[in-house]
């Protein structure tokens, strides 16, 4: 009797059957997975990245929340044509803050990985309200509510904290600042003006340059912060934090 | 289960796994042969490929994947593919930078190549807010007419492009302010039905005489500066021409009020950083050739 023959042993008891399925499945997973965590060049070195604001992490879960990803990726890929529409090709750095990336492979519309700054704020909120009244031919829902919802910010302190247990460097000052931010960001004439210097100096000293942060009232709407500010300031930074001019893209670490 | 003795199905002569469930056997045919080897193959294929290209991870210790004996890599090959299509591009791309209307019109081939170039460029950046084939959209100008708040010439189209309007970030950006005469209280809100009125009359569409004349003087003091003394418009300040039928909010009194009371200035980002010259010059190419370009 060879232990080849003792398939009959496994295959009459299901629950042996589903561990030794798991440790099978386990090592193919291992094998992909668990070299990211020791690999050198998992995530390339880059200037510019900087956590999300207190909107803009708002607005990406607005985002979430409301499915862009089924129709939309946000990866450029390493592709003469995409290179040529959507600009560079995404980098893993990119996406360090993301919990979770919003890779994705369904295109339905386009890639958003850069749509930040292509087009106004103006033409994100009016797309966002009629996306036919401007693109005759889409076919994306149109999200005219948002305008409608004013922002539910009243947990962003612990959703920053969850963000930093994940390995988020958000400061002490960020967490406690974070709705004044907020306000900075959409509304920073009037209710935010008092913390735009906070934000600026936060956000931008993570970043290690000047400018990272747009701040202004992106719906058109002075009175309220609404989820469409959050999701208008999310749409108008993704892609554009990386400084690519420093960025080495034939350094043989950097080579994928 | 014994390994000597092969069990046969006296049916079929196939021989069984010699599983008996309630006395039912289970046939144990072989696999077919090209089946087989086809599966050989691809594994034998799987370690050719893990000794060409990039294919184990890292063992621990590693600082890096294996790189594999051809030394691939896709972000050097999609920059090799980037260059080669900028040096087929380049031949009549530097012949273009350099070009004037008037030789881009005389020369045919040049000519088609910046129409081509701009036209499949425009219709990914631009057509989004001006519409496929410059149509335009309410609060989005129109590039089909012969209509323009600035620049209609090819440099200035092409500066247009380059540095934006409104744009923050360009210091160069085209750029004016229309106050919010009502939203910010520089005039009452009676007053600013009164030049909304004042306005319809430049179209001879006002039935409210005397208040067209009552904010005539408004008109003068507040609007004229940019929009001219005939609210003909100033192109230098991108001040829309308020005489025609063009309007870019929509030209009903409702619309007009709004724009008086909350003012209009409306951003277009610059491309200067995110497409590269001969891009930007073959879509002003396009967009000058639209119709309306001078």
């Amino acid at each position: 009797m060879s232990i080849m023959n003792k398939h009959g042993l496994l295959e009459r008891h299901s629950l042996l059957l589903t561990i030794g399925i798991l440790v099978v499945v386990s090592i193919g997973g291992l094998i992909q997975m668990a070299p990211l965590a020791y690999m050198d060049n998992t995530i390339e070195k880059v200037d510019g990245m900087r956590p999300y604001t207190p909107l803009e992490l708002m607005g990406r879960d607005i985002y979430i929340r409301e499915g862009c990803y089924v129709c939309h990726s946000q990866m450029v890929r390493p592709l003469r044509d995409e290179v040529e529409r959507y600009g560079h090709y995404s980098l893993a750095a990119e996406s360090m803050y993301d919990h979770p990336f919003q890779w994705g492979s369904k295109r339905t519309g386009p890639d958003l990985a850069r749509v930040g700054g292509k087009y106004s704020a103006e033409w994100q909120v009016d797309h966002l309200k009629d996306p036919r009244a401007l693109v005759p031919e889409s076919v994306m829902p149109p999200y005219a509510f948002l305008a409608d919802k004013k922002l539910n910010y009243d947990r962003i302190e612990e959703r920053l904290r969850t963000e930093r247990m994940l390995g988020v460097p958000y400061t002490d000052e960020m967490i406690e600042n974070a709705a004044g931010h907020i306000y900075a960001q959409a509304d920073p004439d009037e209710k935010g003006y008092d913390y735009l210097d906070s934000l600026i100096e936060e956000y931008d000293g993570i970043a290690g340059r000047d400018g990272s942060v747009e701040y202004r009232d992106y719906d058109g709407d002075r009175t309220r912060v609404t989820e469409m500010d959050a999701i208008v300031a999310y749409l108008q930074m993704t892609g554009t934090l990386v400084d690519f001019s420093t960025y080495e893209a034939n350094d043989l670490s950097n080579r994928r | 289960m014994t390994d000597e003795t092969k069990d046969i199905d006296k049916h079929s002569g196939v021989e069984t796994t010699g599983h008996s469930w309630d006395g039912i056997k289970e046939l144990n045919n072989p696999l077919p042969r090209w089946w087989l080897y086809v599966w050989y193959m691809t594994i034998a294929w799987a370690v050719v490929y893990m000794i060409l290209m990039p294919a184990i991870p890292a063992l621990p210790g590693m600082g890096t994947n294996t790189k594999g004996v051809r030394g691939h890599s896709d972000r050097v090959e999609v920059a090799k593919a980037v260059a080669d299509l900028q040096s087929a591009r380049d031949a009549q791309s530097v012949v273009l930078l350099d070009a004037n209307l008037e030789t881009i019109e005389t020369d045919r081939t040049l000519q088609q190549f910046a129409l081509a170039m701009g036209e499949s460029a425009f219709g990914d950046n631009c057509a989004t807010c001006h519409g496929a084939g410059g149509r335009g959209a309410i609060g989005y100008p129109a590039l089909a007419d012969d209509v323009w708040l600035w620049d209609g010439s090819l440099d200035g189209i092409e500066y247009t492009i380059r540095h934006g309007i409104r744009h923050d970030a360009d210091d160069a950006t085209r750029f004016s302010a229309m106050p919010a005469f009502g939203r910010d209280g520089l005039l009452t809100g009676s007053q600013v039905d009164d030049l909304a009125q004042y306005v319809l009359s430049l179209t001879d569409r006002s039935d409210d005489a005397e208040a067209v004349s009552r904010a005539a003087p408004i008109f003068q003091q507040q609007c004229a500066t940019c929009h001219g003394v005939d609210g003909t418009g100033d192109r230098a300040q991108g001040a829309p021409n308020l005489t025609d039928a063009e309007w870019l909010y929509g030209g009903r009194e409702e619309n007009i009020r709004a724009t008086i009371y909350n003012a209009r200035n409306s951003h277009m980002p610059a491309w200067d950083d995110r497409l590269d010259d001969a891009t930007i010059k073959a879509i002003a190419v396009y967009v000058h050739s639209l119709s309306g370009g001078e």
